[in-house]
């Protein structure tokens, strides 16, 4: 019983055109794994490997590098929301930001919600300095964020 | 300064300002076959006569890093379009993704074209999900209407465009760390040389380029070098390794200012300008206490210092490391320096790629020495072995392979330099201001 659906190994092999070797779909290969599974386990790693034609060592390696990826331990939930943290965002009221939703959602940084709605994370400057302080929920970017408004949205998520 | 008309973002605040029809409306792509019909050493030569050098950081000369490629070379050669944006502070590029993205498009397609490659490959941070949206979204109109793939036009020249996502990591905005990561590795910065005009991304020539930059060369081709070269600030001629501050340039204003905003200049405007013409002051009527020049990794400017041009050699001259990113930070003076720069030693950490020993170690020991300071237990001979640690890192001193060290060593001799009082006062006091927000944040 394989862990990556005939549809995901498709897309997957759907990347190969575009490169010249199987190596640099990894993080495509794992983007695409992460999304759809929402964490990139150790049996996951192996099938990548063998679509790739990597040891799976090497994959593992590179996944790990990159903090984004979860393993099996510590799945993501429904939704990742990311706080940035760094210099545009800190002196907008970012930290406060972050301690207020933890608190409201009884959840630390890294941590999922009880209810798996939410995985709740810091981020490193997101790139949206004009509208600090910023989230990205799950890949979309909202500026001038605070408390009130953060709970609005993630309570609809 | 008052003609000054916006060329990079002339269109940006347009409807529907990213669509192929808009900008083909707007005379986009309407020379494009003109261009691809000229030799590809004449498209080279033009961008090397505008003086245009990069914008993502280093300021390297864009015409000349293209004729570093080997000569004659039978392919492939590929061309890395650098959209790591990740120094904090800095947003550029993602207005020119998202609402401009023809512009990009074109702009690769000149650079292909000039340096005889068929194959860009687009490294976008993972973070910027609208531009990867607006950009595929681009690439697929593109492609339909024969801009993009093989003879383009029928100038008998192809050109594709591979969107790649990053995964969160500041260390991949540095071209072989970039490379690495490409070719689906950990984004391990490789040691120069070879330098990847010579052997880069799948071991072939290949040449990385910002998304500023690659959209400036777009805008030289339509206006020509002459147009380029009409703003900024010249070679200065008592310096013959100057090669001079031209064009328009993109600065980000955010932080403590009214307006955070960003807003396109000729190169040279200076922070203060920045600061009170643009961004609408300092915020609640404040004094800035200290400005970031270029992204956190150029260090700071002081309040004495903000008359300073912004262009290619201006922060240096104050001791700031360059322009960087042209991202302006303001900092205001009810704001500690001791949190500011326990930020940036902060980010420098999480940041570095642990390859070499003195960025590793160094960024992981400013930091706890600045957590020990900001928590009251700080001593004052603290100031000078973080100035040890930070003068003993980085490519300047040696020490690393890459200039990440650099950047994390600058916001730290730039701080203590220029603010070393209010460290030593901060220590005296031996106070420990850490809020709960902060210690939620102190993990690195």
């Amino acid at each position: 019983m394989s862990v990556l659906s005939e549809e995901l190994r498709e897309k997957i092999r759907a990347e190969f055109p575009n490169y010249p070797n199987k190596r640099a779909v990894t993080l495509p290969a794992l983007h695409l794994v992460h999304d759809n599974l929402r964490a990139v386990s150790r049996e996951a790693i192996v099938e990548i490997a063998e679509l790739l034609e990597l040891h799976p060592a090497e994959v593992h390696d590179t996944m790990t590098f990159y903090n984004f990826f979860k393993d099996e331990k510590n799945p993501l939930g429904r939704h990742r929301v990311w706080f940035c943290r760094s210099i545009s965002c800190m002196l907008r009221g970012g930290e406060e930001l972050l301690e207020n939703v933890c608190h409201h959602y009884n959840v630390h940084p890294g941590e999922t919600t009880a209810d798996g709605r939410m995985t709740v994370e810091f981020a490193e400057c997101l790139g949206a300095c004009e509208g600090a302080p910023c989230i990205l929920v799950d890949d979309v970017c909202h500026m001038n964020v605070n408390p009130s408004t953060a709970s609005a949205l993630i309570d609809k998520l | 300064m008052a003609t000054f008309e916006p060329a990079l973002f002339a269109r940006i605040n347009k409807p529907d300002s990213a669509s192929l029809k808009t900008y083909q409306a707007d005379g986009g792509y309407s020379r494009l076959k003109e261009f691809l019909s000229m030799a590809p050493g004449d498209v080279t030569n033009i961008v090397k006569d505008s003086g245009l050098r990069g914008r993502g950081g280093a300021g390297f000369p864009t015409g000349l890093k293209w004729t570093f490629l080997p000569k004659d070379y039978p392919g492939p050669i590929y061309l890395a379009v650098n959209a790591d944006e990740s120094e904090p502070g800095t947003f550029n590029n993602r207005y020119l993704m998202e609402l401009d993205p023809h512009q990009l498009i074109e702009g690769i397609i000149l650079a292909c074209h000039a340096i005889r490659s068929q194959k860009a490959y687009l490294y976008l941070r993972y973070e910027y999900g609208t531009s990867y949206r607006v950009l595929d979204a681009a690439i697929r109109e593109c492609r339909a209407a024969g801009i993009l793939g093989t003879n383009i036009l029928g100038t008998g020249v192809s050109c594709d465009i591979i969107l790649h996502r990053g995964a969160g990591a500041y260390i991949c905005g540095e071209e072989t760390g970039l490379i690495e990561s490409l070719e689906g590795k950990r984004a391990w910065p490789r040691i120069k040389p070879p330098f990847p005009a010579i052997e880069g991304l799948f071991r072939k020539p290949t040449i990385v380029n910002n998304v500023e930059t690659l959209c400036c060369v777009t805008q030289i081709l339509y206006r020509g070098t002459a147009w380029f070269k009409s703003m900024g600030v010249p070679a200065d001629p008592n310096n013959p390794r100057d090669p001079g501050s031209y064009g328009p340039k993109l600065y980000c204003v955010s932080g403590h200012v009214n307006q955070p905003c960003c807003v396109e200049l000729p190169l040279g405007v200076t922070a203060r300008q920045l600061i009170e013409e643009h961004a609408g002051g300092v915020w609640k009527g404040r004094r800035a206490k200290a400005v970031v020049p270029g992204g956190i990794s150029m260090g700071f400017l002081s309040a004495s210092e903000l008359d300073t041009p912004l262009d290619f050699a201006g922060p240096g001259k104050v001791g700031c490391l360059g322009l960087g990113t042209a991202a302006v930070v303001v900092v205001d003076d009810q704001t500690s320096m001791v949190d500011v720069l326990y930020n940036c030693c902060r980010f420098m950490s999480h940041e570095s790629c642990g390859q070499c020993t003195p960025c590793r170690e160094g960024t992981a020991w400013m930091t706890k020495i600045l957590e020990r300071i900001r928590t009251g237990q700080g001593r004052t001979e603290d100031l000078d072995l973080l100035m040890e640690v930070a003068g003993s890192m980085g490519i300047i001193p040696g020490t690393t392979i890459c200039g990440l060290s650099d950047g994390a060593a600058w916001p730290v001799k730039n701080a203590i330099s220029k603010f070393r009082s209010e460290f030593e006062d901060y220590i005296r006091s031996r106070k420990a201001s850490v809020t709960s927000a902060q210690q939620l944040m102190a993990v690195h």
